[in-house]
């Protein structure tokens, strides 16, 4: 058989070629070592030399001819090949991935993290302390002698021995202004607890006490810190009033009031539709706790301020019912995560 | 406080509507707290005069009244027993709508036509005095329209006052409260003394003059009790809040309201000798005005006769001495009793009442003489009566100081961070009024010595007149600034982390965090930590929340019960806390860091096994917490705890030192709660949150190798022995440890178990030679051979 014959014979085995390995067959058969192409190339030394040249040029072209046909194939059947095992190895994608336990934070503690977030940008310090206090710290310390009316307003748990569970966070500025000399600026976060249940009163809630102690701080500090603090607390402009009131360890002291977050002061059921929220209480530090601390008052003067963790972070998730942070329903604790 | 807005613009009306004039006060400090109408609306109620009263032919308890309703005269059958002729009372007409939408129609009552409705107070929702029909002033006009007579257009007002504010628990103080707002004058009443009109007195001794400075008696006799309270008193005292009682009560209750002078009147056919004011005797009692007999202490002041308590002073009164519906001569004290001397009584006692919550907060000390000349002529005119001559007993040494106060204007500004200018504060003194005894002008601005009036003995310091500024200029008008600072750094420690990153890491293991109440429930204290007696509260407000818990099981428990009974097939919940444990002589306020586990392992899914979490899990889940803090040398010690499976728990211990446990609750508390499978860990927080300091140790550049062997142990052998002297054998070369399978079963002896282990070596200087590695794997089978007879499997 000729040259071309040959090729033409070998081209279509190779188109027939079904897979790789049928594919390899043909190329041994043609192109191997015994291979009929091979075997025209080692014929030529029969022919008349003159005739060589060309006839070994022929079949090499024709060799490289079938080589590219194979390789051609190859490439098709490699192809159809990938593509067969990628249809095969194809998954559901939409089936749910693998994944680990997910837990979260309490609320409470999402809302007290974004407050001490705040207030650490600005240089406070962050302090803690005892729950179980005793009377002096809870109460005479923070010119609140026995007997005081003002008692009344703090339904204290008592243990029987001068102990008690601290009714506010306050015992810290305490601590704080007998340990730290000025410039003060801390707040300090913790649980609380008073004789009190109900829908707006958990017998343990949070609170965030503030206290700043230094040369000249004034009334006008206060306000500013504390209009800005519930500005970016919340994230939004919200207008803040402040009202006469009264507490034993500051004077002047004010109850704080914000534009209600939820209908932005149009009245809604979250203010009881007057349009603002009472929020927190505040004042300068009442000279008497400044000395009782150490603190000469004529040189220095501070602000504190303490408003419910639990509050605010009822009003910044929406939350209706205060009972639900204490009842720990993972159902209601995920919403958060 | 509650008041009466009309009354209150009968003494200064300020150019305010409602809303306003309540909006003023809560600005102003006296917070608004709630705001009744006084009455039901209703319409079609006139005023009425009964002209004839008959009885009715068919019932015996109906009249058939003759009303002039100021244009007609209709007939009305009436069940009223206070019904007569010349009374004046409220006529609802035919066609008038009563509270609740009760209309009025022409009705036949047994057999006899009624036009209309005579009505009592209770019938128009003005309260629940007194039966029958209303019994309005004589002088009003027929056919007036009962709702404008009445003055009904007003609201009760309650007001939250704060302690400091006792000059307000009155409506002269409202009033003075409302006259220095607007600037406006107030028409105070004005109180004529009554003359005396006998000789008679009551002898006064003041024993205790600290605590009863000042005391004014009065002794009326011949007065009528069968003369009711007028009408205008009654509505007065109901729009306060406070109920009609009899004349004599109600006068005390007028004047308290009116002037904020509580009031006390014994009748004095009981009063034996003279009165006497003095502390208690031990083992002393008295029975009060509402039928309960007191234990009297040492500490609490008393009004005594000869024959012993009459009353507690300022807080309430005695049974013995009360007035009576038969009383015929009164003893009327009017007494200044220091705040002091009465705070703790009242609460002591239980006994909060409107007049100890007055001398708790005091009450104006310069009060009493108008008080009892104002009590005196309410009463007289009353139920008649001839007063003796007012007798006062004064300890004038112990009647509160009232002393100036220094007010220096550069301190107000530095305190309030605005200037204020001197006349501004002139005029809010002025208005307050507060008597400026000195005014000086100095470098640094004005000077003020104020002395404030008798009403306002809470002011004693600079810091008492800055707030009164403050008050009067507007804290609204203040501005608001940031407070300038030292921007100094704050440092960050090193080797401790916050609680902020405990909870964040274990939020990232897949953990819930919770947080439950401190105090608990005796019952699950005693299970779940029987051998420590836990502090307990002495006032709880429940017996589920009595004591203090001692470790962080009780909530966590107490959480996963909850959420099973809603459905949950698992939990992974933590807290962080305070743990309180009573320590000899003291109390230990532990940060506690606890975590529980239950139920599957995995959420169910189509890729995961129904697996329940065991103890490797809680161990896996601790192992991470002290990777985390990279504590090193930690190890799980095997521990008798009544708490936990005692097969299944490890004491957690650091250096020698507990820091804490973990393990499966006990099967008899599992049962007891009725619950499977509970894991839980507890550890000292400070012990987690040290973070030792990190440094560099080197990346080695040669390749490591790892050796495989399976070795047969004693099953009483532990993991930990055998990587411990693994470990001390091989030395520093080895990298990584891991005992990758146990085995127990088919080919290993019943009391045997096989290990499989793994050994990773690696040097820092040199690729190790095949004679090397195979020197360390030999060191480390023999040295297993010699501690723990380890056979080569």
């Amino acid at each position: 058989m000729d040259t071309q014959s040959i090729l033409k014979k070998a081209e279509a085995a190779v188109g027939d070629a079904s897979d790789l390995r049928a594919l390899d067959d043909v190329r041994v058969a043609y192109l191997g070592k015994k291979g009929e192409l091979t075997a025209l190339l080692k014929g030529l030394g029969q022919l008349d030399p003159k005739e060589r040249p060309k006839a070994g040029a022929l079949i090499n072209e024709a060799k490289a001819a079938l080589q590219d046909a194979i390789d051609a194939r190859k490439a098709s059947l490699e192809a159809e090949q990938l593509s067969q095992s990628l249809a095969q190895d194809a998954v559901d994608i939409t089936l749910p991935g693998r994944r680990r336990n997910q837990g979260g934070l309490h609320p409470v503690t999402q809302g007290m993290q974004r407050i001490e977030e705040i207030f650490v940008g600005a240089g406070y310090g962050v302090v803690a302390g005892p729950e179980i206090e005793n009377d002096y710290y809870n109460f005479e310390a923070l010119n609140i002698p026995a007997h005081h009316p003002a008692r009344a307003m703090h339904d204290t748990f008592y243990f029987g021995d001068g102990m008690l569970l601290r009714t506010h966070t306050s015992p810290s500025q305490v601590h704080t202004m007998e340990e730290q000399e000025p410039p003060i600026r801390v707040i300090c976060p913790g649980r609380v607890y008073r004789r009190d249940s109900d829908l707006t009163h958990s017998p343990m809630f949070h609170q965030v006490e503030g206290l700043v102690v230094d040369r000249g701080i004034s009334f006008a500090d206060l306000k500013g810190t504390v209009i800005d603090f519930l500005r970016k607390f919340f994230e939004k402009e919200l207008q803040v009033r402040f009202r006469p009131s009264y507490f034993p360890f500051t004077e002047p002291s004010a109850e704080v009031d914000v534009q209600c977050v939820h209908c932005m002061g149009e009245g809604c059921r979250v203010c009881s539709h007057t349009g603002w929220l009472e929020v927190m209480g505040c004042g300068l530090v009442h000279p008497n706790v400044l000395s009782m601390s150490g603190i000469d008052p004529e040189e220095y003067s501070g602000f504190a301020f303490g408003f419910g963790g639990d509050r605010l972070a009822m009003l910044l998730y929406e939350v209706d019912d205060l009972r639900l942070f204490f009842e720990n329903d993972v159902r209601f604790l995920k919403q958060f995560n | 406080m509650k008041f009466s807005e009309v009354w209150l613009r009968e003494w200064v009306n300020p150019e305010l509507n409602r809303d306003d004039l309540l909006q003023q006060l809560t600005m102003a400090g006296l917070e608004v707290d709630g705001v009744e109408p006084v009455a039901e609306p209703f319409t079609g109620v006139v005023v009425g005069a009964i002209e004839a009263c008959a009885a009715h032919p068919d019932a015996d308890k109906l009249s058939v009244c003759t009303v002039f309703d100021g244009n007609d005269r209709v007939q009305v059958v009436c069940g009223a027993p206070n019904a007569r002729p010349g009374l004046v009372t409220a006529f609802a007409t035919v066609g008038a709508v009563l509270p609740e939408g009760f209309k009025i129609k022409k009705a036949k009552l047994r057999g006899v036509e009624s036009f209309g409705m005579l009505c009592s107070a209770q019938e128009l929702g003005l309260g629940d005095a007194h039966a029958g029909i209303m019994e309005l002033p004589q002088d009003w006009q027929p056919g007036a329209d009962l709702a404008v007579a009445m003055a009904l257009e007003d609201v009760t007002v309650d007001v939250d006052l704060t302690p400091n504010r006792g000059d307000c628990l009155s409506l002269r103080g409202i009033a003075r409260e409302v006259g220095v707002l607007n600037n406006l004058p107030v028409a105070y009443p004005v109180v004529t003394p009554v003359a005396a009109e006998s000789e008679a007195t009551f002898p006064v001794s003041l024993h205790a003059p600290q605590g009863c400075p000042r005391y004014l008696g009065r002794v009326i006799e011949g007065i009528d009790l069968k003369r009711p309270t007028p009408y205008w008193m009654q509505e007065r005292l109901r729009r306060c809040g406070l109920r009609s009682i009899d004349p004599v009560v109600d006068v005390t209750n007028y004047v308290l309201i009116e002037l904020g002078q509580p009031m006390h009147a014994f009748d004095l056919q009981q009063l034996n000798e003279g009165i006497v004011v003095r502390q208690a005797h031990a083992g002393e009692q008295l029975t009060l005005l509402d039928g309960q007999q007191v234990d009297l202490d040492a500490d609490t002041l008393l009004i005594t006769d000869a024959n012993g308590p009459v009353a507690i002073a300022g807080v309430m009164g005695g049974e013995r001495s009360g007035v009576q519906a038969d009383t015929t001569d009164v003893f009327l004290e009017c007494a200044f009793f220091a705040p002091l001397s009465v705070a703790g009584t009242a609460r002591r006692y239980g006994l909060h009442t409107d007049a100890s919550h007055r001398y708790e907060r005091g009450v104006d000390f310069e009060l009493q003489a108008m008080a009892m000349e104002r009590a005196t002529e309410l009463l007289l005119e009353i139920v008649g009566g001839q007063p003796g001559p007012v007798v006062e007993s004064v300890a004038a040494e112990h009647l509160p100081k009232l002393e100036s106060v220094r007010l220096r204007q550069a301190r107000l500004a530095e305190l309030l961070g605005v200037d204020i200018a001197a006349e501004q504060v002139d005029e809010a003194f002025a208005r307050l009024d507060f008597n400026v005894v000195d005014r000086t002008a100095t470098e640094q601005g004005v000077e003020w010595q104020i002395l404030p009036p008798s009403h306002r003995f809470d002011i004693a310091l600079e810091a008492d007149l800055v707030e009164e500024v403050c008050r009067i200029y507007g804290y609204n008008n203040i501005p608001s600034k940031q407070p300038l600072t030292h921007l100094e750094l704050r440092s960050v420690p090193l080797e401790k982390s916050g609680d902020a990153a405990l909870k964040g890491h274990l939020a990232a293991d897949g953990f819930q965090e919770v947080i439950t109440y401190s105090f608990i429930d005796p019952k699950l204290q005693d299970l779940l930590d029987p051998a420590v007696e836990p502090v307990a509260l002495a006032n709880p407000m429940s017996s589920e929340q009595s004591v203090m818990r001692t470790n962080m099981l009780p909530g966590l428990v107490d959480a996963l019960l909850g959420n099973r009974a809603r459905q949950q097939d698992s939990a992974r919940l933590f807290e962080l806390g305070l743990t309180f444990v009573p320590v000899d002589g003291g109390l230990l306020q532990e940060q506690t860091v606890g975590g529980l586990l239950w139920g599957r392992r995995a959420a169910e899914a189509w890729h995961a096994d129904a697996e329940t979490v065991d103890f490797f899990d809680a161990k896996g889940v601790v192992d991470g917490l002290l990777a985390w803090a990279g504590l090193a040398g930690v190890s799980y010690e095997r521990v008798e705890d009544h708490v936990l499976h005692p097969g299944q728990s490890a004491n957690i211990v650091l250096n020698g030192n507990r820091i804490g446990r973990v393990g499966r609750l006990h099967p008899e508390i599992e049962n007891r709660l009725g619950i499977d499978g509970v894991y839980v860990f507890e550890l000292a927080a400070a012990a987690v949150q040290q973070k030792p300091r990190r440094v560099f140790r080197g990346v080695s550049r040669y390749p490591s190798v790892r050796r495989d062997f399976a070795i047969v142990v004693d099953r009483a052998v532990t993991a930990a022995q055998v990587e411990a002297t693994v470990t001390q054998a091989v030395g520093e070369i080895l990298v990584d440890f891991r005992l990758f399978d146990v085995y127990q079963g088919k080919g290993i002896d019943s009391n045997e178990k096989s290990l499989a282990i793994g050994l990773t070596l690696q040097s820092q200087a040199a690729t190790l030679t095949e004679e090397e590695i195979n020197q360390y794997t030999d060191a480390a089978v023999s040295a297993l051979q010699g501690a723990v007879q380890a056979r080569l499997r």
